[in-house]
């Protein structure tokens, strides 16, 4: 296909999850914010337009559309309802590492069609109790069951949309004797596994993800180990892949909380022409703060596709690269929030409200889980390590 | 060269295994190689061959086994001595 034509496509494919974004993710935001429940209306339509294969290759039955057009998308769900773009953006990190590490294994290109055909939720399994929260390192293991087939016991704190997803990717250690850094991933479908609720969900934001700890207990045949290690696709795919997806929804969630600032000042300053409300001032300082976010997720975008070009990934496995998008995730986590407080300091009380046109009070709230995803502290010492020894960062 | 690059690894790698054990070939990380520790062997090794492995080195594939690494010491002018 053309570059022309590829280009087509992901415009068409923007525009679809934008109007998406604006006829359902909008409207049910605050309902999905205020119950914690999963924003359903948002994924039922991404459903109905083929959205959830979007990133599949059409030789698999998918879209077939660029990682750069799901970027965008997530920013424009994050824009109109954070929990709704963290389903998605979730989603299609799962999908990304299948499709990216694939290698013409036959179960998982078939399980790719299947995803195509029957638009599949894939939920992942990354963090475990007693890990410290290190991704990097596994106490459940692929247990041998006999006849092919194998199971597995994993204590999660956190699934988010376990509930409502139809698949699970889940790290393990490669066998019970395995090191705990030797990981596989894992895909299971819903009739393969079974959820133990261990703890509730009611947290300050994001709570349409609905991300409660869980027991899964699995059982199924051993075609369903992907064959790359977790060691290669974590740090050529998910890692860095999570990390740009999110940083664009956060970027969309900020930017929501910018324009809702922005009318805000505008309302104030209607009537009286002459005079520049205080609040604009405040306002340019803001814009400034956004525009370093959008900056540095732009960037970070455009990084990621340039050493990344067809199966050559090698170089995303450099040092320099490893503390690039760990940056990436470090300062869109803290700087999204940023731009909310200021946002509702421009505000004032009608953005402190929760029932205004210009309440920015969600949008704080989800994007204060930013920093807590694979916690900044613990990137922070990975930075450090990686930090004596790289050199040219 | 090898022997040295073993010792080196007995003393940083913190394997779950006795590097001894290992052949030239043998994964690293699925002997319990973790991340955190590959960083102290890289420095390990920098100041044992006084070499400074330069950044497209510094993936894991090259810290992988005693042989790759044995190979990126070799590109870098140290004699397999």
């Amino acid at each position: 296909m053309t570059t022309a034509a590829a280009l087509d496509r992901d415009q068409a494919f923007i525009r679809t999850v934008r109007r998406i974004a604006d006829e359902f993710a909008a409207p049910n935001a605050d309902r999905v914010d205020r119950d914690a429940r999963f924003p359903a209306e948002t994924i039922h339509a991404l459903r109905a337009e083929r959205a959830l294969s979007a990133l599949i290759p059409e030789e698999y039955g998918g879209g077939g559309v660029s990682l750069p057009a799901i970027a965008a998308a997530c920013f424009e769900l994050g824009r109109r309802c954070g929990a709704s773009a963290m389903v998605f953006a979730m989603h299609q990190i799962m999908i990304a590492t299948i499709v990216r590490h694939v290698e013409g294994d036959a179960w998982f290109a078939a399980y790719l069609r299947e995803v195509a055909r029957d638009q599949r939720l894939v939920a992942s399994v990354t963090s475990e109790v007693g890990t410290g929260g290190d991704l990097g390192r596994s106490i459940a293991a692929v247990t041998p069951s006999g006849d092919g087939r194998a199971t597995f016991e994993k204590q999660a704190p956190t699934i988010s949309y376990g509930a409502q997803a139809d698949d699970l990717l889940t790290t393990l250690r490669r066998a019970p004797d395995a090191e705990p850094g030797d990981q596989v991933l894992v895909l299971t479908h819903k009739e393969q596994y079974t959820l133990e609720l261990t703890a509730t969900w009611d947290p300050l934001g994001m709570r349409g993800t609905c991300s409660p700890g869980y027991v899964v207990r699995a059982e199924f045949p051993v075609e369903q180990v992907l064959p790359a290690p977790f060691s290669r696709a974590g740090v050529e795919s998910m890692v860095p892949i999570s990390h740009i997806l999110w940083s664009h929804l956060w970027l969309g969630i900020a930017t929501d909380a910018f324009d809702r600032a922005r009318a805000f000042v505008k309302a104030s300053a209607k009537g009286r022409p002459d005079i520049v409300p205080p609040t604009a001032t405040r306002l340019s300082h803001l814009t400034s703060e956004l525009s370093l976010l959008r900056a540095e997720v732009s960037s970070a975008m455009r990084d990621f596709t340039d050493s990344s070009v067809g199966d050559d990934r090698e170089k995303l496995s450099t040092m320099a690269m490893i503390l690039r998008f760990n940056n990436l995730k470090i300062a869109a986590s803290e700087q999204a929030p940023r731009v909310c407080q200021g946002a509702m300091a421009v505000c004032g009380i009608v953005g402190y409200k929760n029932d205004t046109p210009f309440s920015v009070g969600r949008h704080l709230r989800d994007t204060m889980s930013a920093s807590l995803m694979v916690a900044n502290d613990r990137i922070h010492q990975t930075n450090a390590s990686l930090l004596l020894i790289a050199k040219d960062v | 060269m090898s022997d040295k690059i073993r010792q080196i690894i007995q003393e940083h790698g913190r394997l779950a295994v006795d590097v001894q054990t290992l052949g030239d070939q043998a994964d690293l990380y699925q002997a319990g190689l973790t991340s955190h520790a590959s960083v102290s062997l890289m420095l390990a090794l920098e100041t044992a061959f006084d070499v400074e492995f330069p950044d497209s080195m510094l993936k894991r594939s090259v810290f992988q086994s005693v042989s790759s690494i044995r190979e990126a010491l070799q590109q870098l002018g140290k004699s397999a001595e």
